[in-house]
């Protein structure tokens, strides 16, 4: 349910994308971006977004050490507070965790199993969904009344419960929790796409290219699905910061990645252990990088909601 | 509507069969519960007999044919570790979950309809902009992570609230229940409300869009042209349309909750099902991981039925439309 | 309502009113019981609890040595027959008198002859091929299939259930539901409630004297930091496993009291030998032949490149006993000749050039993650030490149920009846549970033997003939000098050749609140009896 940002009320229906403006247009692009910056929050977000982003990209060039290369971590140097300095020298800024660590280093290297296991499985369950939502409107009939039932089926359950009995039987790895994790979203893009192309499907100019008997496949991709991309990446926005708060919460548990693998969920509950004794560094900053990543995330992509489609703007 | 229902139900009956197989073979190609049993001086008889005494020497679809035998009458089988039937173990915790479900319920709702109606009436003060603020965040905070800050704050700093378990309980219709004792809400106060959080918001947002919109509905500006006051134009004609929706999505999100619970309990070693599933998980207990799983499918396929024909009751058109919404 | 909400108070102020004259003790501890039925598994968690309610005819005192139990005295009347007497006067919980009959009882269903028993995971507990003969009310023989000298510290391992209401019950069930846990001891069966809590109350009528508590209450908190959480706010009194991180501060707390005792289990490194280990590398990630492992230079250069002390001062609180011997201080078969390696990672490299492998090799570690003290941060401390030595080591830690199964049989070669252990270098550990050098020594030195149990707990199969022939002798010598003796050759021998690499010896700690006093346990059992209230 923290992952639930998935059942808002707001996105429980399709987008109505009449009011969205046409993405084929070229200043489109920069009507939308215009309107997005208008929010001081929302291009704060996007900033602390990109700025995560980027040093979750460059986390080998820019951490002071490797975690995972043994060689660079010391025991010796276990628990030490932020801003202390090392036997060899060097400073410890956010502090080290039982083995010696560097807490910044381990977070940068974390956030990066984090964004990776988001935007992998937000991708991956954002083009099937899309396919199946295509297909499924374009085609209708029988085809249609199958595969809704089945989203519908599919989205009736948790999304933590689908998860869990899939994380059950498969065991921790990231191929796995993307997996699952592509498996609880997909249904979202699915129906999604299937509302909005129903509506594109419904127009005059899909009726001419199937009058001029155009391909199939030329009018689901080349008509159909551009007109859905906008609502689909608001979508896409807020099931990645789902995502990346589903897999913490499973890795919490024990259940999703492995310890080789930390992400941020992970060290959450590695420093759990440290914190009553007063070593809040190894849990909380964590903790914080976190927080701040799926609020930037979400932030973003209300906010693009609210641009791409102005009639839903609160 | 009787061919609806009963197209239904085969779906239902479909879908719980095919989530038993999952469910079953799943968890069989996990791991080898002997070794929780045999000592490190158990040797190759005793692991045998360990073996032949668990039902694992049988092939793996026999052992599911014995299975679904079983809980056809209502067996899912003897938990490992326990030795007593799985489902009494759930029978036993579940009335732990539910009340800590119903307590993030009453939180969410106790908190987010004030909170919501705030937001309703000066959609544009500052306040109501923190409200809505806070509201993003109950949406896309870690629940597990608030959990762990409160604790930290109110159990270490300050040392106001116990932070594991359940207090003492008071038995009332025969089912054990503590938020009556003051010992029992202490205990019951913490987990809750990290329960609530995704409630909450939900709760907020939904007051806060009925509200917008009822009061701009034309019998609420009669209402207010006839003199009435506007506390009960808020009481009883607002409130009356804000809560249909409300309670709707909330009925629905109730087994959400349950499921979720897993999280909450964990932090909070609150003795729930959820915690105890998560236990089962450490132990590989087979027979009570499948029996959870297998029970938590059989309530949601119910409700999902429930909630179909209900629908189908009230709006024919959804008979008629198909799948199509 | 209001009516309901006043006798609610009432009840509240009634139950709080009673609760306060009462001596109650809540202990938090890391692992739940999962049953009452003590022949039900041989887990510490079940056993702590089961040894409120039930006894043994042998106990052991608090450094593990054999004192009379149920049985009062007892004596080998030859090589194989052993004659044990039963205290007098001893009744169950329900007033029926004990006698020789309960006694033989309890090992028919130890052995699943009874109906409804366990087909027992404790079964092994009786081993030696004993059997039972009543003589009298209060005297029973054993008789063994040969020579056998620790029929004691094997009894004391055995809980005597009453047959009078144990015959016919269903396993676990019935005793978890209160209605079969009626035994002798201390305590009487309260209530047990999965997941939340199980509570024993005073036995006023026991045999050992005045019992201080009233009430004593289990509560399993898995979590090491709300386990102490609990304890800091009080929600319970003493917990087992306190968090080794918190101890220099709860030390310094006045108002809580450490009680630490080094306990009888090793923690080791475990080395297998087949020719070819899937987990050991050369530097490109081609698999190794011959198995550098196979060469005790290289298990020497592992073991002096593990610093000890770094593991007890930084990981483990302070507290733990490096060490070379596989049985504590004390107990039957220690030697105290052996000192634990130095940390010389210098003599560690120039063995790894002598033995041919001066560039280093690659080797995973495996090891369980919530089965020890601190298991997990061991394995990633030593694979730092050996990465530092060229020895570069990877890590994988898993739950117990997993270690251990895939442990002893994981390898794909296993099949029913033959197993293949799967890791080649493993953190594991293993208790002397019966206070002597036996069983440890057959375990885990001796060449892996289905038939025999010999090696039972051997899955590096590690194999030398020197100490199998020593080993074998020792289990049949009834000489408690030359037992010693063969002993002792047998783990000198084997911490020359490094069959394996001892870390130290767990200390086990419990926390409480000011005010109680504990005198610990070297079998990591928590038991109320040993708690009392000083101030």
């Amino acid at each position: 349910m923290s992952a639930g940002a998935v059942t808002r009320p707001e996105q429980a229906g399709p987008v109505d994308p009449a009011g969205a403006p046409r993405p084929a247009e070229a200043s489109a692009f920069a009507a939308v971006a215009r309107a997005y910056a208008r929010s001081l929050i929302a291009m704060t977000a996007l900033v602390v977004f990109a700025i995560i982003a980027v040093a979750a990209l460059l986390a080998p060039w820019i951490a002071p050490q490797n975690p995972y290369d043994l060689t660079q971590v010391d025991l010796l140097d276990n628990l030490l507070p932020p801003g202390s300095e090392s036997f060899s020298g060097q400073i410890y800024w956010l502090g080290t965790d039982g083995q010696g660590r560097d807490i910044l280093s381990a977070i940068l290297y974390g956030l990066r199993i984090s964004l990776l296991v988001g935007l992998a499985s937000g991708v991956i369950a954002l083009l099937i969904g899309a396919a199946v939502g295509l297909v499924s409107a374009y085609r209708g009939s029988w085809l249609d009344a199958t595969i809704m039932r089945i989203v519908d089926l599919q989205l009736s359950f948790p999304t933590i419960l689908v998860a869990l009995i899939l994380l059950v039987i498969l065991g921790r790895g990231v191929d796995k929790i993307v997996f699952a994790l592509v498996v609880v979203q997909w249904a979202y893009f699915a129906r999604t796409v299937r509302g909005v192309a129903l509506v594109e499907n419904s127009r005059e100019y899909i009726e001419a290219a199937r009058g001029l008997k155009l391909g199939h496949l030329r009018i689901l991709f080349g008509h159909l699905l551009p007109n859905c991309m906008p609502t689909l990446l608001v979508v896409a926005t807020v099931q990645v910061a789902s995502a990346i708060s589903l897999e913490a919460t499973l890795s919490f548990l024990g259940l999703g990645l492995p310890p080789t693998q930390p992400s941020l969920g992970l060290l959450i509950a590695n420093g759990f252990d440290y914190m009553q004794s007063g070593r809040y560094w190894i849990s909380l900053l964590p903790g914080v990088v976190l927080l701040v990543t799926i609020v930037s995330i979400n932030v973003v992509g209300d906010r693009l909601r609210d641009v791409l489609n102005p009639r839903l703007a609160r | 509507m009787v061919g609806f229902i009963a197209r239904r139900l085969v779906q239902s009956l479909f879908v719980l069969f095919v989530m038993t197989l999952i469910v079953f073979f799943g968890v069989n190609v996990i791991g080898n519960p002997v070794y929780i049993f045999a000592s490190s001086e158990c040797n190759q008889a005793c692991v045998n007999g360990i073996i032949a005494d668990l039902g694992l020497d049988r092939p793996v679809w026999e052992q599911y044919f014995v299975f679904v035998g079983n809980a056809l009458s209502g067996d899912l089988g003897n938990s490992f570790t326990f030795g007593v039937p799985a489902m009494s173990l759930i029978w036993e915790r579940l009335p732990a979950t539910l009340e800590l479900a119903f307590a993030a319920l009453v939180i969410a709702l106790g908190l987010g309809l004030p909170l919501g109606i705030l937001a309703g009436l000066r959609p544009d003060a500052i306040s109501s902009r923190l409200i809505m603020g806070v509201s993003t965040l109950g949406f896309s905070v870690p629940v597990f992570w608030i959990g762990l800050i409160l604790i930290m704050v109110f159990s270490v700093q300050l040392g106001w609230l116990p932070s594991i378990g359940r207090g003492d309980t008071v038995s009332i219709l025969g089912l054990e229940a503590s938020f009556l004792t003051l010992d029992g809400l202490s205990h019951l106060l913490m987990p809750a409300f990290t329960l609530s959080l995704f409630m909450l918001a939900m709760v907020i947002r939904l007051t806060r869009a009925g509200m917008r919109e009822v009061l701009h509905a034309d019998y609420v500006k009669f209402a207010r042209a006839n003199g009435i006051s506007e506390t009960r134009i808020l009481s009883v004609h607002v409130m009356k349309n804000i809560l249909i929706p409300i309670v709707t999505v909330l009925g629905m999100e109730f087994g959400g909750v349950i499921a979720f619970a897993v999280v909450t309990e964990s932090i909070f070693s609150w003795p729930g099902v959820g915690k105890m599933l998560i236990d089962a998980i450490a132990v590989l207990d087979r027979p009570l991981i499948v029996a959870y799983l297998v029970f938590v499918v059989f309530m949601f396929v119910i409700i999902n039925l429930l909630v179909d024909i209900l629908y189908s009751v009230l709006d024919p058109r959804v008979r008629l439309g198909g799948g199509a919404r | 309502m209001k009516r309901l909400a006043a006798l609610v108070v009432a009840a509240a102020m009634l139950s709080s009113a009673s609760v306060a004259a009462q001596e109650v003790l809540t202990i938090g501890v890391r692992s739940e019981a999962s049953s009452l039925d003590p022949h039900w598994t041989q887990l510490s968690a079940d056993l702590q609890v089961q040894e409120h309610i039930f006894e043994k005819l042998v106990n052991l005192d608090s450094a593990s040595q054999p004192i009379p139990g149920l049985a009062v005295s007892w004596e080998a009347i030859d090589d194989t027959t052993w004659e044990f007497k039963l205290r007098e006067g001893v009744t169950w919980h329900d007033g029926e008198p004990f006698t020789a009959d309960d006694v033989i009882f309890s090992f028919d269903r130890l052995r699943g002859g009874i109906e409804g028993a366990p087909a027992s995971p404790a079964f092994t507990l009786d081993k030696g091929g004993k059997t039972w003969e009543k003589v009298d009310d209060l005297t029973v023989r054993v008789r063994t299939d040969g020579p056998y000298p620790t029929v004691a510290e094997d009894l004391a391992m055995v809980p005597i259930v009453a047959e009078h209401v144990a015959r016919g019950v269903t396993a676990s069930v019935d005793f978890n539901s209160g209605d079969a846990a009626i035994g002798t001891g201390p305590f009487l069966y309260n209530e047990f409630r999965s997941g939340d809590r199980i509570s024993v109350v005073k036995n006023p009528g026991w045999w050992g004297g005045e019992v201080q508590w009233d009430e004593v209450v289990f509560r399993p908190v898995t979590q090491d930091a709300s386990r102490l959480a609990a304890l800091l706010n009080g929600d319970v009194d003493m917990i087992d496993y306190p968090p080794t991180a918190d101890l220099p501060s709860l030390r310094d707390n006045p108002d809580f009291t450490v009680s630490s005792i080094p306990s009888d289990r090793l923690i080791y490194v475990m080395p297998a030998y087949r020719d070819v280990e899937d987990y050991v590398l050369d530097n490109d990630g081609n698999v190794m032949q011959p198995n550098p492992l196979r060469d005790w230079r290289v298990r020497k250069a592992l073991s002096l490149a593990i610093n000890r002390e770094a593991i007890r001062d930084r990981i483990m609180g302070g507290a733990s006993l490096p060490t070379r011997n596989v049985v504590p201080p004390g107990f039957f078969g220690y030697d105290e000749s052996l000192e634990a390696d130095p940390y010389d990672p210098e003599a560690a490299q120039a063995l790894l050039a002598e033995a041919g492998y001066g560039d280093g090799f690659q080797l995973t570690l495996h090891g369980p993650n919530d089965r020890y003290i601190n298991d997990a941060r061991i394995v990633e401390a030593i694979a730092q030490m050996w990465t530092r030595i060229g020895v570069k080591t990877a890590v994988d830690t898993m739950p117990r149920n997993i270690f251990f199964s895939d442990l002893i049989r994981g390898h794909e070669d296993s099949f029913p009846g033959h197993d293949v252990p799967k890791f080649s270098m493993s953190l594991t550990g293993w208790g002397t549970v019966a206070g002597e050098a036996t069983y440890t020594v057959s375990g885990i030195l001796e060449t892996y033997n289905a038939a025999t149990g010999g090696g039972n707990g051997n899955f590096g199969r590690y194999s030398n003939p020197r100490i199998d022939a020593r080993s074998i002798l020792a289990k049949r010598t009834i000489d408690r000098d030359e037992r010693l003796r063969l002993l002792q050759e047998a783990i000198n021998i084997g911490m020359e050749d490094y069959a394996l690499i001892p870390l130290h010896f767990q200390v086990n700690h419990w926390a409480m609140r000011r005010g109680l006093e504990h005198a610990a346990r070297t079998n990591e059992r928590t038991l109320a009896i040993e708690v009392r209230r000083v101030d």
